[in-house]
């Protein structure tokens, strides 16, 4: 199982724990965590899934696809540590994963 | 007035479907870009047999040439998400446009230009400037509502969808307030189809959108002196990616802001009394909890579909749904269809307020293009839902809405209501 951390943007933690294979935006999803809408469903078309990754794991969750970049270059909240959590995949190397949730989705 | 009292729409073209079954008719007749099946609210099962039975399908003649009609959820969005195949130039409408009358803006480019000007003006509807807006629009439409007759009936449409979407726009482009209606006339004056009511030939929608320019241009003027500031005009004047665009490429941008924050907030008011007239155990339902608001805005604007296609012209030769699909060639994105495909949205054909995945509609589209101002359309609506259920037991229709006379708006010239008050 891996263990993650949502933190809203008001400072409320929520920690989830999930199997490994789905997608952070589908942890958050499903454990009800607020703060992610995920209009597309995962599939990378809408940007409003957006979460600010901890520091310490932004070189753990994996690189950015063209599409994400496209998609997260539009995003008027983004900074360097912005991903969109539907295209980070869940794995047992992302145990103890530390993830902020923004005040708003656009 | 009904337009077709006033002898101004075209008679009965031989394009129209409107009459006819289309399940009696060879399936290559079907078009759905004739306006005649959309006014007369005959369009659904037309767009049904095609998603059922020619999903990606090639109509080879029609008023506006040969085009492809993508028909399914998941087709959708692959065209939607991939500019560099399916592109948004030269324009994003079924109907070719005339050289003469077509202005430059950011939904009809693709990258890298597109983002260059989006980001230029999106701000102005980002959700952290919402929050700012949201006191004055409830203030908006607590007076428009309390200005409102009870037990007797009047139009929804003129009294509540326009006037309150005619003030937001005025108000994003901090537009001189009392001039307002200028802005509605030059919108609808941009997207109708000549003849259909707004305007009677296309001299006399471009005479109304050269109204609507040089406005604009003194706007801008002033703008440029003044010191930069939050509405659109001032974010465009001062904004690196734009100060120095060509003009025409300013008011195209213009009228893509007015157009797009008009009609289609303004269907989706009038889209949810209709609906819930048409579905009285969801009024009951939002009676009972009206913290359903939220999410049955979403279904609303779902329902409504209020831009029923989005047009994409083929950069190379692609296969799409098992067809092949020419460099060249127009594919259509029926919105309203997707909107309805059951193998992605469970009882597709049912308005039901309470739905889960209510978000996961196509109505905003999806990919880069993705409506900017899709936040504070839903905050209106949900704003305008609220207000109302402290009001009225029912906002109740009378009679049947008279529709608009085109196959990409999808909205109402009319809806006769009657208001019931609470208590």
């Amino acid at each position: 199982m891996v263990n993650i951390l949502f933190i809203e943007h008001d400072g409320s933690e929520l920690p989830v724990e999930v199997s490994a294979g789905g997608s952070v935006m589908q942890a958050a999803v499903t454990n009800g965590v607020p703060g992610i809408d995920a209009d597309c469903g995962g599939s990378c078309s809408c940007a409003t899934c957006h979460v600010y990754i901890e520091e310490e794991w932004l070189g753990k969750v994996g690189e950015l696809s063209p599409t994400e970049e496209a998609m997260l270059s539009l995003s008027t909240d983004r900074k360097n540590n912005s991903r969109l959590s539907c295209q980070i995949q869940v794995t047992e190397g992302l145990d103890g994963l530390v993830v902020t949730t923004p005040e708003f989705q656009f | 007035m009904s337009v077709i009292e006033s002898g101004e729409e075209p008679k009965q073209s031989k394009w129209s479907m409107v009459g006819k079954d289309p399940y009696a008719m060879p399936i290559e007749k079907i078009d759905l870009s004739h306006p005649g099946i959309w006014r007369a609210n005959e369009f659904l099962p037309f767009m049904e047999r095609l998603r059922i039975e020619s999903p990606v399908h090639y109509c080879p003649e029609s008023a506006v040439g040969p085009y492809w009609s993508v028909m399914k959820y998941n087709d959708i969005m692959e065209v939607d998400t991939s500019p560099h195949i399916y592109s948004s130039e030269p324009t994003i409408g079924i109907v070719d446009s005339f050289e003469e009358f077509t202005l430059p803006a950011f939904i009809s480019m693709d990258p890298p230009k597109h983002d260059e000007q989006r980001r230029v003006v999106q701000d102005v509807v980002a959700p952290a400037n919402l929050k700012n807006m949201e006191g004055l629009i409830r203030q908006r439409v607590c007076t428009i509502l309390d200005d409102l007759p009870i037990d007797e009936e009047f139009d929804w449409v003129e009294r509540v969808s326009i006037e309150l979407t005619t003030q937001m726009l005025a108000t994003l482009f901090d537009f001189p307030f009392e001039d307002r209606s200028k802005l509605t006339y030059w919108s609808d004056a941009a997207t109708a189809i000549p003849g259909g009511g707004v305007v009677s030939n296309q001299m006399e929608r471009w005479q109304a959108l050269q109204e609507c320019f040089a406005y604009f241009i003194r706007l801008w003027n002033e703008r440029v002196n003044e010191k930069p500031g939050n509405d659109l005009i001032s974010m465009l004047a001062h904004g690196e990616a734009t100060r120095n665009m060509p003009q025409e490429e300013y008011l195209g941008n213009v009228i893509l802001l007015i157009v797009g924050g008009n009609d289609t907030t303004r269907n989706s008011i009038s889209g949810g009394v209709l609906a819930l007239n048409e579905n009285p155990c969801e009024y009951d339902k939002l009676r009972e909890n009206p913290m359903l608001i939220r999410n049955m805005v979403s279904e609303i604007i779902r329902w409504q579909t209020p831009l029923a296609h989005m047009r994409r012209t083929a950069l190379v030769d692609t296969e799409l749904g098992g067809k092949q699909i020419k460099a060249g060639e127009k594919v259509v994105m029926w919105y309203a269809s997707g909107n309805r495909d059951d193998e992605v949205i469970e009882r597709a054909n049912e308005f039901l307020i309470d739905r889960e995945n209510a978000r996961q509609h196509l109505s905003f589209g999806f990919g880069l293009h993705r409506c900017m101002g899709n936040r504070l359309a839903e905050m209106q609506l949900s704003i305008v839902w609220e207000e109302i259920m402290k009001r009225f037991q029912k906002v109740e229709v009378i009679g049947e809405p008279e529709r608009v006379y085109s196959s990409f708006v999808k909205g109402y010239v009319s809806l006769s209501v009657k208001l019931q008050p609470l208590g």
